[in-house]
């Protein structure tokens, strides 16, 4: 890599919800800290710190990937989703809207890394089994509501989405 | 209009979705500093010296925080005995305690910083075992290690286990175990020497209020204590915990200074108490109790925290939902070298629990009782005066316990369970209920501003953390003021602008400040129908209000007109105030608790014999909540509640070795995952509209965990005849006792 000698950063460019980013990064940045402290997007939360509960997930180049453990440079020239960048305007996205239906969320900690990845969940197979959910959901930690809702807003999120099943 | 049992989503649901919600950890203050603590590597030490000068030197440090800067402020603190200090003074007590902090520019060199910070311990023998620390003999946390010694006795228990026909005793433990809210504490303090302001991850940001005047030597109007979107609570974030250390960080630095723990910090700030749990019952042989004996030992570790409190709560919770004419309950709070035991969601009770409701089982086997049967026998019923000074029961246990035990099909006249002895996988099922005293002080105030356009703002002190406060509350004023709910907005948890609440916890917040939102509420409708006979040129009487208009007939005028009648144009507002004191209400809530909360499971299981491992195909939790103001949000509590009591039931356990805590991180302490969700995990209302609080409500959300553990470990004992009494029910566990019990 690139690295600027006199300060130690390395350059990178990255597209970041739809807007082309440009800027120069300790090499050992996470990506979570990339976004939160310098795009001052906070949306994506820090809470384990580990890769186990999810809070920290967004979406590169369409998958969900636990930011907080993934070097910021390692999404040089990706595509890079967060929760804010979901919603169209004032429009929700459907998964979003699902969120708010069913109930699916209470202190709303860990709902940015849950509607993101339950978005790429049904990206990859439109129609998930309710098994299929809870199996690609597993690294995504809710202390809160219990989990029934989230899954029963995935599933309607699925069902309004029309898709093949899957 | 009516909203009152509608599920209108939440008000912070967008903010929530979008992720524009701001919880501590993402708020950006002016000027702001970034602290990091230094902690205790050892468990119990005395300090013999302290040396931060290589720290201070370090480019980008601008202050560390010792015990050398404490001159002026009164460095002690704690909800009920104030025995804790915010940085280590003489000793350290638990391995995780704070003993410097550093503030610097950035994360990064505060973390440097600390690193330069020397610390010379004396090593002191650990404490760990409550029994131990009870014997007079070895060493001491504070003092004594007897943090506090509580109970109940009535009747004459020796005399009643003389002529039961059968007497009962067992012991069972219950881990320590994390809270695990999501958003670790957090706070930013910006102190001067005109008053403090914080913002706090606090459950009850008066108390904190109340806690930095005192120690920072201010009056009450200099302190603001302001709490944004909360990430889960659960009891963790009661009381007071990091804030005086981050004023005092903030007062060393001369600048606003934020301290955002790290998970394992928040391991090492606050958990459950772990416990140990005696019971002795005496019954006759028709299956009638007589008399409860019990002994239980809480683990509050190194500091009191709140755990006086729940040494009372045990023993009152130990005696189960039933009818005792003789008790004899010790209950002790006990220091130990470890992390500081507070509030947890329902304190005391998923301990007292899993002994009482673990041991009904036992004695319904020996006499050859069902579990469900022996338990109608037992309980109490409502209207009962069962507990000396107490009020009398206001909910049905035995109703709530039938329909649960009907969801998962254990009737009393249902078929033995049919088990295929070819398979390893074993079906049992089990049941549990307590009743909880809940509701904490009636102590809240509130107040409803009825502006000029027809819309309302309440003001009201409850802390949001997630339970669907603010929607309840709004949903209240909404119906009371009979103003869409659309035109209702929601101003809280900042003690500079909205008016005192006591705390958020309890269950109580529904009930207590539910009745003053509602009051306030009320207040303004008096003065709409006072202006409301000024304009109609009537008596009050031949007034109603409905959907944003005072009417007369068929006449109506807009609330917004007579406000514009009152000051001349379209200004003012109306202002009302609402106050909940023992007194109010006829002193309906004088007497505690303000209500019994019923705690009741039923639980279908599947255990594989092969590998101990437990799944719950089917989950009942019922829930006695008066009325459902958002039926869809006390499911939501109840739901959550009954994963985190499946959490500590099956995997959950805080473990310590020589005073070091193992396993501080979300890798090693496992908590419910998707995987974890039971095949069907139902919630059941019961609506009696009995609550005292608003329009017949009572509160939730503590009632779910409390059964979890003991209708697991019944349906465990269903299953295969394995007993169990010591949590979690890990698969190892569960093997060994079924391989010992083949043995
Ligand atoms: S904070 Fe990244 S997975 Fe938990
Ligand atoms: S809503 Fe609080 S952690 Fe999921």
């Amino acid at each position: 890599m690139p690295i600027n000698h006199q300060n130690g950063t390395i350059p990178m460019e990255l597209t970041v919800n739809g807007r082309a980013v440009s800027l120069e990064i300790p090499p050992q940045m996470t990506l979570l800290d990339l976004l939160r402290d310098r795009l001052s997007l906070k949306g994506a939360k820090r809470s384990c710190d580990l890769q186990v509960c999810g809070a920290c997930t967004i979406l590169v180049d369409g998958h969900a990937v636990s930011s907080c453990t993934y070097l910021a440079y390692e999404a040089r020239g990706a595509d890079v989703l967060t929760i804010e960048g979901l919603a169209d305007g004032n429009t929700l996205h459907p998964m979003q809207q699902a969120f708010i239906d069913n109930g699916a969320f209470q202190c709303g900690f860990c709902t940015p890394g849950m509607i993101l990845a339950a978005k790429s969940l049904l990206d990859e197979t439109p129609r998930p089994s309710e098994e299929k959910v809870k199996e690609y959901m597993e690294g995504n930690i809710c202390r809160c509501t219990g989990y029934r809702k989230i899954l029963e807003a995935i599933l309607d999120a699925a069902g309004k989405s029309g898709g093949a099943s899957g | 209009m009516d909203i009152i049992g509608v599920s209108v989503p939440r008000i912070d649901a967008i903010d929530k979705v979008t992720g524009r919600a701001a919880y501590v950890g993402d708020l950006e203050v002016s000027g702001m500093l970034h602290g990091k603590i230094l902690r205790s590597p050892l468990p119990h030490a005395l300090i013999t010296g302290i040396d931060t000068s290589e720290a201070l030197k370090l480019p980008g440090v601008t202050a560390v925080l010792t015990r050398g800067d404490l001159e002026g402020l009164d460095p002690f603190y704690g909800a009920v005995v104030r025995d804790r200090p915010f940085i280590a003074t003489d000793k350290v007590r638990y391995q995780g305690e704070p003993v410097a902090a550093a503030v610097a520019v950035d994360l990064a060199t505060a973390e440097e910083a600390l690193d330069l910070i020397q610390v010379e311990y004396e090593e002191l023998p650990v404490v760990s075992d409550t029994l131990e620390a009870l014997s007079g003999t070895g060493e001491t946390v504070h003092d004594t290690n007897l943090c506090r010694e509580s109970g109940y006795e009535w009747g004459d228990v020796a005399d009643a286990f003389a002529k039961a026909d059968h007497v009962f005793e067992d012991t069972f433990t219950f881990p320590m175990v994390y809270h695990y809210a999501m958003e670790p504490h957090a706070v930013i303090a910006d102190y001067s020497n005109q008053g403090i302001t914080v913002w706090s991850t606090a459950q009850h940001p008066f108390l904190v209020r109340e806690d930095l005047a005192r120690m920072f030597g201010f009056q009450l109007q200099q302190v603001r204590v302001v709490v944004p979107y909360l990430g889960g609570g659960y009891g963790s974030k009661s009381y007071t915990k990091l804030e005086p250390l981050v004023v005092a960080l903030s007062k060393v630095a001369g600048r606003p200074v934020r301290v955002a723990l790290t998970v394992e910090e928040a391991f090492k700030t606050i958990r459950r108490h772990s416990a140990r749990c005696t019971v002795k019952t005496g019954v006759m042989n028709d299956g009638k109790f007589v008399a409860r004996e019990c002994l239980i030992h809480l683990d509050t570790g190194a500091y009191a925290d709140n755990g006086p409190l729940v040494a009372d709560r045990a023993a009152e919770r130990v005696m189960g939902a039933y009818h005792w004419d003789n008790v004899k309950i010790k209950s002790y709070a006990v220091y130990t070298n470890s992390t500081p035991a507070g509030s947890f969601r329902s304190i005391g009770a998923p301990q007292a629990a899993w002994a009482s409701e673990s041991q009904v089982d036992i004695i319904a086997d020996a006499l050859g009782l069902d579990p469900l049967e022996i338990r109608l026998k037992n309980l109490v019923i409502k209207g009962e005066e069962f507990r000396p000074d107490r009020r009398p029961l206001d909910a049905d246990p035995a109703a709530g316990l039938r329909l649960a035990a009907q969801a998962i099909g254990m009737n009393l006249d249902r078929e033995p369970e049919d088990q295929d002895s070819e398979l390893p996988i074993k079906i049992g099922r089990g049941i549990g209920c307590n009743l909880s005293g809940v509701g904490s002080s009636p102590t809240s105030t509130a107040i409803v501003r009825l502006h000029v356009d027809g819309t309302v703002t309440v003001f009201a002190g409850t802390t949001e953390i997630g339970q669907g406060s603010r929607g309840v509350l709004a949903q209240v004023a909404s119906q009371e003021l009979q103003v869409p709910l659309d035109q209702v907005g929601m101003v809280s948890s900042d003690t500079g602008i909205v008016p005192y609440d006591r705390s958020t916890g309890s269950s109580r917040s529904t009930t207590m400040m539910g009745l003053a939102v509602q009051g306030a509420a009320k207040e303004v409708k008096e003065q709409l129908l006072e202006l409301g006979a000024l304009h109609f040129d009537c008596p009050e009487e031949e007034l109603s209000v409905n959907d944003g208009v005072v009417l007369r007939g068929t006449e109506s005028v807009a609330y917004g007109t007579l406000i514009e009648e009152e000051f001349g144009g379209r200004a003012g507002e109306l202002l009302g105030r609402g106050y909940v004191t023992p007194r109010m209400n006829n002193g309906r809530l004088r007497q505690g608790p303000a209500f019994w909360e019923v705690g009741i499971a039923a639980a279908q299981i599947e255990v594989d014999t092969d590998t101990g491992a437990i799944r719950i195909p089917h989950y009942v939790s019922v829930a006695d909540v008066g009325v459902a103001i958002n039926p869809q949000q006390c499911e939501g509590q109840d739901e959550g509640a009954s994963m985190q009591g499946l959490g500590h039931t099956l995997f959950e356990e805080m473990v310590y070795e020589d005073g070091q805590l193992l396993n501080p991180n979300m890798v090693d302490y496992k908590v419910p995952t998707f995987a974890d969700l039971p095949g069907d995990l139902e919630s059941m209302m019961i609506e009696n509209h009995d609550g005292p609080g608003p329009f017949g409500a009572k509160g939730l959300g503590e009632g779910g965990i409390v059964s979890a553990a003991p209708s697991v470990a019944n349906a465990l004992f269903q299953a295969t005849g394995v007993r169990i009494k010591d949590l979690p029910l890990t698969p190892e566990r569960v093997w060994r006792a079924i391989r010992d019990a083949k043995e």
